[in-house]
């Protein structure tokens, strides 16, 4: 199922805010987009890779322990942690890496938070033989030194970006403004399903594997869909991803999980579908956070994957029309969701996904016994070990969180 | 369309002149000295003045705008405010001069469409150019500062294809903006060789006049421009020259660029 109304359209978000220059390289996008999707060699490239390099499908756990635990529905979790590099932001590069060798661009330019979309471009990249540059905020630089050595490993460039909040959305802003002068012969890959048409319909597109794998993978676990699928929410990437293919599933409960930073009263969090408004950021209408004055506000996250200041236009749309519930979870639920999967399942999740774990329990009592609860495990938290010792050292065994 | 814009360019173009449509960012160091900043601008000899309000994601903008608007927001700008303590003082000193509101589309989306254009209007502004705002999304707030008296001043990039660029022109409103280089608001050294004929395919197809931006900063590269076209826009030179050295060296680089455009 659909939720395009027009091209590039979800209801009244998406469309394609940019300066008059970027707008016919998006053109060009979006006609190789689609003459490559026509292609069916192109959708075997992108399939073979996944399988070899990637390593998909990744598979689909039952999370017992949790189950048990929690005395709600069976848990099972999509794994995408097991993807190469430790994310399913792997899923996107590798496509559009693949898309820009297609339309024989000779460089490549994206943004990146905490390090983990940089990392996975930078994969790509050194995969196909592609120069990468990674425009990063300087202080996330600071804080992301392993990922910034990781992008600097595999062969990238990595630009400190020292404007605004110095953060994903100044990257972001930064990797605008360098392909304005540089469209012609450069890639910008956008990390997530955000950005101008047609960046939101590419990232879905690419990201929907895991939600394809869900399907197929629900079916022979336990021998239907899911009842509800729950996936953290930032951009967006993962959510839609394995939330769209049940678009048209009436009887699947889809949910996202947004950052609730120090409380949703605090003014410091990432929660745009649940306390945004509608307005332009980074190309496309959609939720954000701003003031009355129409200034994008600061978000704030623990997970640096969740702390942005706006949202996907057809999450926007899918939250907006009922159709996807939305939740949020505080950066302490989050940390204590992080001790509690590592400790009852064996995974430490990156602390975005632990958002998702962490209203894992409620969702699981609401849902009931005998029903089929997946939990996207968009990442694993290997990444995010020096930001969790810093808070201090783990429970003690025994005090499950 | 507001009227005022076409006379400014017919009275430059009556002295033999180019038009310079000068920016500077409204509230930087604050807001009644940026009136200082606005003022200076039109004694200097610009033309059209274009109000900058600053927006914390300005990705159309290079460093030094971008400064600008940082400093802008500290000091509490705001579109609201521009409009209140800025315009009408401007608008007081200097009747003649017709301003542009430049800014990005989330803060006139902010305010609301209808509510901005009408207020806009009534303090005697008599356009808006939105760099985020390609053709496609904007009809309906073209449709809206149509019926409001207030012209959406539409651009033209280096990458615009011809047909696409003609199709710009013959339904601009206001004057038309050539982005002179495919990049950020900025100062440049050099400005593309093919800029000449570019500006020329669009004045061709134009019923209102064309102006090159964005790199402008001396008045030999506006002299050069100004065969052809109708007025150059000088935007990041004159921010950093108010920012470092005051109202007075602005005044003084915009009549030595209006020297420039003498023909």
């Amino acid at each position: 199922m659909n939720t395009e109304t027009a091209a590039g359209r979800f209801g009244r978000f998406g469309g394609r805010y940019v300066p008059e220059t970027l707008v016919p390289a998006l053109m060009e996008l979006e006609e190789a987009y689609a003459a490559a999707r026509a292609d069916p060699t192109f959708d075997e490239e992108v399939a073979r890779v996944l399988r070899e390099f990637v390593g998909r499908p990744t598979t689909l756990t039952p999370a017992r322990r949790l189950t048990e635990s929690w005395g709600g529905a069976h848990v099972w979790l999509k794994r995408e942690d097991l993807a190469h590099t430790g994310a399913h932001k792997i899923n996107n590069t590798v496509g559009q890496v693949l898309l820009a060798k297609r339309m024989g661009k000779q460089r490549i330019i994206a943004e990146t938070g905490a390090g983990q979309h940089g990392v996975a471009t930078a994969t790509a990249c050194a995969l196909f033989g592609l120069p990468c540059e990674v425009y990063m905020g300087a202080l996330d630089v600071e804080r992301q030194a392993l990922n910034v050595f990781r992008m600097r490993a595999l062969g990238a460039v990595v630009r400190p970006v020292e404007s605004g909040s110095r953060t994903l959305k100044d990257a972001m802003n930064e990797a605008m403004r360098t392909w304005v002068s540089q469209v012609s012969d450069t890639h910008y890959v956008i990390g997530s399903a955000a950005g101008p048409h047609p960046y939101p319909t590419v990232v879905r597109d690419f990201q929907a594997i895991i939600g394809k794998e869900l399907r197929t993978q629900a079916q022979a676990a336990f021998g239907k869909l899911p009842d509800a699928i729950v996936a953290c929410v930032g951009g967006g990437s993962n959510a839609i991803g394995v939330l769209h293919p049940f678009i048209g599933d009436a009887s699947v409960r889809l949910i996202g999980v947004e950052a609730g930073g120090h409380g949703l009263d605090s003014g410091q969090h990432g929660a745009s579908l649940t306390l945004g408004s509608e307005g332009v950021l980074h190309g496309s209408r959609s939720l954000v956070l701003q003031d009355g004055d129409g200034q994008i506000q600061e978000a704030h996250s623990i997970s640096a994957g969740l702390d942005y200041p706006g949202v996907g236009p057809e999450l926007a749309h899918l939250a907006k029309t009922g159709r996807m519930e939305v939740r949020t979870a505080t950066d302490d639920e989050a940390l204590a969701a992080f001790y509690e999967v590592a400790r009852m399942e064996g995974i430490l999740p990156a602390l975005e996904t632990s958002h998702a774990f962490a209203r894992g329990k409620e969702l699981a009592r609401e849902l009931g016994v005998g029903k089929y609860l997946v939990i996207n495990c968009s990442g694993r938290g290997d990444k995010d070990v020096a930001t969790i010792s810093a808070r201090g050292v783990p429970p003690a065994v025994g005090v499950k969180a | 369309m507001s009227g005022e814009i076409a006379k400014a360019f017919a009275r430059a173009k009556a002295r033999g002149e180019g038009a310079l449509v000068a920016y500077a960012m409204a509230g930087d160091p604050d807001l009644a000295r940026s009136v200082e900043v606005f003022t200076a601008l039109v004694e200097g000899g610009a033309d059209i003045v274009e109000v900058g309000v600053a927006f914390s994601d300005p990705i159309a903008d290079g460093p030094v705008i971008q400064g600008a608007s940082e400093r802008a927001l500290k000091a509490g700008s705001t579109l609201k405010r521009v409009l209140e303590e800025v315009v009408p003082e401007v608008r007081r000193r200097c009747p003649e001069t017709p301003l542009v509101i430049m800014t990005y589309v989330n803060v006139i989306m902010a305010m609301g469409e209808e509510r901005f254009a009408k207020l806009a209007r009534e303090r005697g502004v008599s356009g808006a150019i939105l760099p985020d705002l390609p053709p496609e999304e904007s009809g309906a707030l073209r449709a809206t500062f149509d019926a409001a008296g207030v012209d959406l001043i539409p651009l033209c990039a280096p990458t615009t294809p011809r047909a696409r660029a003609e199709a710009i022109a013959k339904d601009a409103r206001g004057f038309v903006y050539c982005v002179s280089v495919a990049g950020v608001t900025g100062m440049r050294a050099e400005l593309p060789p093919d800029l000449s004929q570019r500006l020329d395919l669009v004045r061709n197809a134009s019923p209102v006049p064309v102006v090159a931006g964005f790199g402008i900063s001396s008045a030999e590269q506006a002299r050069t421009l100004s065969a052809h076209a109708d007025g150059v826009v000088v935007g990041s030179a004159i921010v950093r020259a108010a920012h470092a050295d005051g109202p007075q060296a602005a005044k003084a680089l915009c009549a030595e660029i209006k020297r420039g455009l003498k023909r």
